[in-house]
C-alpha cells in the first residue's frame, strides 16, 4: 500500500466513468419500479375483468400503435448507431444520428397525440363512452396512465438527445462518448418500455 | 484488555459498569460455551455462537408463528349453524338487521351460547367492527363482504368501536353488544311490530328486479337454479369452481360476467348501481331460505 | 492546514448554491428541525386534546387534520430524511475516505425537492389541512374527504424524488468512491445501514410515487382502480401504499442502527460483536422488509393465505433485528463504558428498540393482531421503534458528531441530563399507550369512554416533559456553537476515517487521501497508542 497521495485522484476520469453508469443503472431501476403499481393494477383487472379488458383493447387504434412500435424501434437502431460512431471518432455522422432519433421520437408523439384526440372525443376517458362495461373504464384509465408517463418519459430522451445533438455540433463537443452511452442507455429502455406497453394495451383483445 | 487511560482525553474517562450485563451474559455463555478462560475472548472467537443466537429466536418465533396462526385461521372458520346477522357501516353508523327482519342501530342483541356470523359491508369508506371484549376485529370495506363470527359466553353489554379511521365523527360511531340468555333473546327478537322477516323481503326485491324471470324454475331463460346455492359447489365455464358463499352471490349479482357458471351462456345484465347493500342483503338471505 | 467549511463562505448565496455535502447537510439539519418542531407541535395539541374534555380544546374534524399533519410531516419530512440525508450526508463521505458524494448538483437537487415539497405540504396544511391519516386510505380519501388530499399528494411525491436522488447518490457513492484500502468488510456500519437504506428508497419510493400519482387521478376524475363502484378494490391502493409504507419504517430505523453501532463500540472501548453479521443483519433486514407489507392487512379483508406468509416473513424479519440487539448487548461485555450523552441516548435506542420490536411480535402473531390492530397498542409500538428507535438514535448522533459538524464541544451535563429526560419522558408518554391499547381503545379518537381517561392523563404528562426534553438540545447546542470549548480532531478518541481530520473538516474533507489499513472498529486492539 502506497503513502498518502493527492486528492485529486478521487476525480478520476474513469472514476467518473464508472459512477455514471452505475448511477444510471440505479436510475433505470428506480423507473421499472415507478411503472410497477400500473403493471400491478393492470394484472388485477385483467385478472377480474378478462372480457372487459379484451373488448376494450380493441377499441384502441392498433395500426397507429404498431407504426409507433416502428419509429421507436428505429430510432432505437439509430441510438445505437450513434453510439458507435461517437466511439469510433466519427463525431458529425453521430450528431446527425441523433438528429434522426430526436425526431423520430417527435413524430412518435404526434402520433400518440392524435389517438389520444380520438380517444378523449370517444369519450374513452375519462371513461363515459358507451362501449364501456366496468373494467373496461379501468383499462383505459391504465392506457392513459401508462402510455401518458411512457409519453412524458420520451419527452425526456427527446430533449437531452436533441441537446446532445445541438452541443455536438460545434467545433468542439461538449460531451464524450461515455456520456452519450448513458443517453443511449435511457433511450433503449424508454424503448423497452413500449416494447411491454403495446402487446399489453393493444394486442390483448385481438390475438385469437 | 490493556486499555492505556493515559492517553484518554479528559472528556473520556472510562468508568465500567457492565456489571448489569455480566449475569445476562454469563449465562448464555453457560448455555453455549463450555470450558474455562475469558469469556469474552471466546465469545467473539466462538464460530458457533451468533449461528446459536440465530436458531434461538428462529424456534421461539416459528413456535409463536404457528400458534396465532392456527387461532387465526379459526376466526375464518364459522360453525355451519351460526346465526346469521347482517351488518351495513355509513358513516358514522351500524345498521344491523336479523333474520327475521328486526333492524337495530348501533347495537346488537345476541343470544349467549350461539355462535353468531355477521356478514358485513359498508355503503361509503371503509369501517372496523371492533368489540375488544370479544377480542375481535374486522374491516367492512364497500364493494365486497367480510365476515365474522363469535359466541357470547356471558350475558352481559359490550363495548362495540369502529377501529378504521372514516372521518369526522370516527370516535362517535360506537355502540354495543348485549349478549342475553337464549329465552330472553327470543321474547327480544320477537318483540316490537312484526315485519316481514329478511328472506321474505329478498323474495320479493327477487321478483321485482326481475330476477325470478330467469331464475325461476319453469322459466324459458336458460339461467342457472339458484335454490340451496349457498355451500354448493359451483363449476365454470373457464375451468374454476368454487365453494358458493356470500360474496360469490354479491358478486353474481353486480359483475354477472366476472364468474359465468359452466354450462350457461354470459347474459345477465348488471345490477351495479341499482340495488342498495340492504337490498342485496335481503337477496341473498333469500337465498338461503330456499336451501333449508 | 485549510480553512474549515464553515469558513468558506458566509453569505446566504454561499450556502443555498454550495454543492459540499458538509454544508448540504447542515441545510437538512435546518429544513429538518423546522419541520420536527411543526410536527411536535401538531402532537402537543393532540395530547392536550386528549388530557382536556372532548372538543374543549378542538373539534373532530381539526383533530383529524392535526393527527394527519402530525404523521405527514414526521414520516416523510422529519424521519425519513433525519439520519439519511442530515448525518449522512455529512458523514458518508467522510467515513469512505471521499472528498465528496458521487454526484455533488443532484445532491442539492435533492434537498431543493424535499424543501419544495415541504413547503407544498405545509402550504396545504395552512390552507386548511388534510384529514385522510397520513395513511391515505381510499375511498375515504377520494370520494369522502373534504381537505387538501391533492396537494398534500404533490408533496409527498416530491419529497419522494428527493429520496430518490439521494439513495442513488449514496449507491453510487459506497460502490464507486471508497478510499483505497477500504474494502466492503472495513465500511462502518454505518455506512452499511446506509447503504442498505438507500436500497429500500430507490426501490420502494417510486412505487409510492406512481401510487399517489393514481390516488390523485381517482380523486380528480373519479376514475380509477381504488373504487369499488367501477370494479377497483380499495384493497389494492393498501397494498400498493405498505409495498412503500413498510419498507419506509426500515428507511427510518436501519440508519439508526448504523448510529448505534458507531457510538456503542467507542465508548465501551470493545471491537463491535459480530461484525459480519451485524453486516448481512442490516442487507437481510432491507431484503425480507420488502416481503411483509400485507401484515398492514390481517382483518383487511385479505386472503386468508396471505396473512399466513406476510406474518410468517414478519417473524423471520425478526430475526436479524434480535441478532442486532444480542451483539450490540455482547459488544457491551466487559466493555470499559462511559455514559456520556450520545452512549445514554445509544442505549436508550437498544432498550426501547427492543421494546418495539418485541411488541412488533405481538402485532405479527395473527390471532393477536386481530385485536390489537388499529388501537393505541399499534401507536405504541410505531413510536417505540420510530421515536424511542430513530430519535434517540439520531440525537445520540447529533450528540456524538457535533465536534465533528461544528468544531464545539456540547455541554455534557446538559446532554445527559436531556438523554435522561427524554427516555424518562418518552416512557411515560407511549408506555400508557400500550396498555390503553390492549385494553381496546382504537386509534385516532378525538373522544373516548371514561375507562382510559387514566391512562391517557399519564400519556399527557409524559408527553409534556418529552416536549421539554426535545427543546433543551435545540437550546445548548445552539449555545454551545459560541461558547461551547473547541473540539480536537477525535475528542472520544474513535476509530473511524471521519475523525482522522480536523474539527470541523476543511471544504475538501481530508488533507491527504486517507488509507484505510485497519479493521473497522479497532477498539479491541487498545489502539489508541497507534493512532498519531
Amino acid at each position: 500500500m502506497s503513502a498518502a497521495r493527492p486528492l485529486d485522484t478521487l476525480a478520476a476520469p474513469e472514476q467518473r466513468a464508472q459512477a455514471g453508469t452505475l448511477g444510471m443503472w440505479v436510475f433505470l431501476a428506480t423507473e421499472l419500479m415507478f411503472f410497477g403499481p400500473l403493471f400491478f393494477g393492470y394484472w388485477y383487472g385483467r385478472l377480474q375483468f378478462p372480457d372487459a379488458f379484451a373488448a376494450a383493447s380493441r377499441e384502441t387504434d392498433v395500426v397507429l400503435g404498431a407504426a409507433n412500435t416502428a419509429l421507436l424501434l428505429t430510432s432505437s437502431a439509430l441510438m445505437a448507431a450513434a453510439v458507435e460512431a461517437a466511439q469510433l471518432g466519427a463525431r458529425r455522422i453521430a450528431v446527425r444520428l441523433l438528429g434522426a432519433t430526436a425526431a423520430l421520437g417527435v413524430v412518435f408523439l404526434v402520433v400518440k397525440g392524435v389517438e389520444y384526440h380520438h380517444e378523449w372525443q370517444a369519450g374513452l376517458f375519462p371513461g363515459d363512452a358507451s362501449v364501456l362495461v366496468t373494467g373496461g373504464r379501468l383499462f383505459f384509465l391504465l392506457y392513459f396512465a401508462m402510455t401518458g408517463v411512457h409519453a412524458l418519459h420520451l419527452v425526456i430522451g427527446i430533449t437531452v438527445v436533441a441537446a446532445f445533438a445541438v452541443a455536438g455540433a460545434g467545433a468542439k463537443p461538449r460531451w464524450g462518448p461515455g456520456q452519450l452511452g448513458l443517453v443511449g442507455l435511457y433511450w433503449h429502455f424508454v424503448d423497452a418500455l413500449w416494447i411491454f406497453l403495446f402487446p399489453l394495451l393493444y394486442l390483448l383483445g385481438r390475438s385469437g | 484488555m490493556a486499555c492505556s487511560k493515559a492517553s484518554l482525553t479528559p472528556a473520556f474517562r472510562p468508568r465500567p459498569i457492565a456489571a448489569a450485563y455480566r449475569p445476562v451474559l454469563d449465562g448464555v455463555n453457560a448455555i453455549f460455551l463450555t470450558g474455562q478462560g475469558d469469556a469474552t475472548a471466546r465469545l467473539a472467537r466462538s464460530a458457533g455462537f451468533p449461528y446459536a443466537w440465530v436458531v434461538t429466536p428462529l424456534v421461539i418465533f416459528l413456535a409463536l408463528f404457528a400458534w396465532a396462526a392456527a387461532e387465526y385461521v379459526r376466526i375464518y372458520r364459522p360453525p355451519p349453524d351460526a346465526m346469521p346477522v347482517f351488518v351495513v357501516a355509513k358513516q358514522w353508523m351500524w345498521k344491523l338487521e336479523h333474520s327475521n327482519g328486526k333492524r337495530e342501530i348501533d347495537e346488537l342483541h345476541v343470544p349467549v351460547g350461539r355462535p353468531v356470523r355477521l356478514i358485513m359491508t359498508s355503503q361509503d369508506a371503509i369501517h372496523s367492527f371492533f368489540v375488544p371484549a370479544f377480542r375481535i376485529k374486522q374491516d367492512l370495506v364497500p364493494g365486497r363482504y367480510t365476515t365474522l363470527w363469535f359466541t357470547a359466553t356471558r350475558a352481559g353489554e359490550y363495548r362495540l368501536f369502529c377501529a378504521e379511521y372514516c372521518g369526522s365523527d370516527h370516535a362517535m360511531m360506537g355502540g354495543r353488544v348485549v349478549a342475553m340468555e337464549p329465552a330472553q333473546f327470543a321474547r327480544w327478537l320477537e318483540e316490537g311490530s312484526p315485519v316481514a322477516g329478511l328472506a321474505a323481503r329478498g323474495f320479493e326485491l327477487f321478483r321485482r328486479y326481475g330476477c325470478s324471470g330467469c331464475h325461476a324454475a319453469g322459466s324459458t331463460v336458460h339461467a342457472p337454479a339458484l335454490e340451496g346455492l349457498l355451500g354448493r359447489p359451483v363449476q365454470f365455464s373457464d375451468g374454476r369452481s368454487l365453494i358458493a358463499d356470500e360474496a360469490y352471490i354479491r358478486d353474481s349479482i353486480l359483475l354477472p360476467r366476472k364468474d359465468v357458471v359452466a354450462g350457461f351462456d354470459a347474459i345477465m345484465p348488471s345490477f351495479a348501481g341499482q340495488m342498495s347493500e340492504e337490498d342485496l342483503m335481503a337477496i341473498v338471505e333469500y337465498i338461503r331460505s330456499t336451501g333449508r | 492546514m485549510a480553512a474549515s467549511y464553515l469558513e468558506e463562505g458566509y453569505s446566504l448565496g454561499s450556502w443555498l448554491t454550495t454543492s459540499d455535502h458538509k454544508r448540504i447537510a447542515l441545510l437538512y439539519f435546518a429544513a429538518i428541525t423546522a419541520f420536527f418542531f411543526i410536527g411536535g407541535a401538531a402532537a402537543t395539541i393532540i395530547r392536550l386534546e386528549l388530557a382536556t374534555a372532548p372538543d374543549e380544546l378542538v373539534s373532530a374534524d381539526t383533530y383529524n387534520r392535526l393527527f394527519t399533519a402530525h404523521g405527514v410531516i414526521m414520516v416523510w419530512l422529519f424521519l425519513i430524511p433525519s439520519i439519511p440525508s442530515a448525518l449522512g450526508n455529512f458523514l458518508m463521505p467522510m467515513m469512505i475516505g471521499a472528498r465528496d458524494l458521487a454526484f455533488p448538483r443532484l445532491n442539492l437537487a435533492s434537498w431543493y425537492l424535499y424543501v419544495g415539497g415541504g413547503l407544498m405540504i405545509i402550504t396545504a396544511l395552512v390552507l386548511g389541512g388534510v384529514d385522510t391519516g397520513w395513511t391515505f386510505y381510499t375511498p375515504y380519501s377520494t370520494l369522502f374527504s373534504n381537505s387538501h388530499v391533492v396537494l398534500t399528494l404533490a408533496g409527498v411525491f416530491v419529497v419522494g424524488f428527493s429520496s430518490i436522488l439521494t439513495g442513488l447518490n449514496f449507491i453510487v457513492t459506497v460502490h464507486t468512491m471508497r478510499a483505497p484500502g477500504l474494502t466492503w468488510f472495513r465500511l462502518p456500519l454505518f455506512v452499511w445501514a446506509n447503504y442498505a437504506t438507500s436500497l429500500i428508497l430507490v426501490l420502494a419510493t417510486p412505487v409510492l410515487a406512481m401510487t399517489l400519482v393514481l390516488l390523485a387521478i381517482e380523486r380528480i376524475f373519479q376514475v380509477g382502480i381504488f373504487d369499488p363502484a367501477l370494479g377497483g378494490d380499495p384493497l389494492l391502493f393498501q397494498h400498493l401504499f405498505w409495498f412503500y409504507s413498510h419498507p419506509a419504517v426500515y428507511i427510518m430505523v436501519l440508519p439508526a442502527m448504523g448510529v448505534a453501532s458507531e457510538i456503542i463500540p467507542c465508548f465501551a472501548r470493545r471491537r463491535i460483536f459480530g461484525y459480519r453479521f451485524m453486516a448481512y443483519a442490516i442487507l437481510g433486514i432491507a431484503v425480507i422488509g420488502f416481503l411483509v407489507w400485507g401484515h398492514h392487512m390481517f382483518v383487511s379483508g385479505q386472503a386468508v393465505y396471505a396473512s399466513l406468509a406476510f406474518s410468517l416473513l414478519s417473524f423471520l424479519v425478526a430475526i436479524p433485528s434480535a441478532i442486532k440487539v444480542f451483539n450490540w448487548t455482547a459488544t457491551l461485555y466487559k466493555g470499559s463504558i462511559t455514559l456520556s450523552a450520545p452512549m445514554l441516548y445509544a442505549l436508550g435506542f437498544v432498550g426501547l428498540f427492543t421494546i418495539g420490536g418485541v411488541t412488533g411480535l405481538y402485532l405479527a402473531s395473527l390471532a393477536l393482531d386481530v385485536h390489537l390492530t388499529d388501537t393505541y397498542f399499534v401507536v405504541a409500538h410505531f413510536h417505540y421503534i420510530m421515536v424511542g428507535g430513530s430519535v434517540m438514535a439520531y440525537l445520540g448522533g447529533v450528540h456524538f458528531w457535533w465536534p465533528k459538524i461544528s468544531g464545539r464541544m456540547y455541554p455534557e451535563m446538559w446532554g445527559r441530563a436531556a438523554a435522561v429526560l427524554i427516555f424518562f419522558g418518552f416512557n411515560l408518554t407511549f408506555f400508557p399507550q400500550y396498555l390503553v391499547g390492549a385494553q381496546g381503545m382504537p386509534r385516532r379518537y378525538h373522544a373516548y369512554p371514561e375507562e382510559f381517561e387514566l391512562l391517557n392523563a399519564l400519556s399527557s404528562a409524559g408527553a409534556s416533559i418529552l416536549a421539554v426534553g426535545y427543546l433543551l438540545p435545540l437550546v445548548y447546542l445552539a449555545w454551545s456553537l459560541f461558547y461551547g470549548a473547541r473540539a480536537e480532531r477525535n475528542p472520544w478518541q474513535a476509530s473511524g476515517l471521519e475523525w482522522q481530520t480536523a474539527s470541523p473538516p476543511p471544504k475538501d474533507n481530508f488533507d491527504s487521501e486517507p488509507l484505510a489499513v485497519r479493521e473497522p472498529y479497532d477498539y479491541w486492539l487498545t489502539g489508541d497508542e497507534a493512532r498519531p
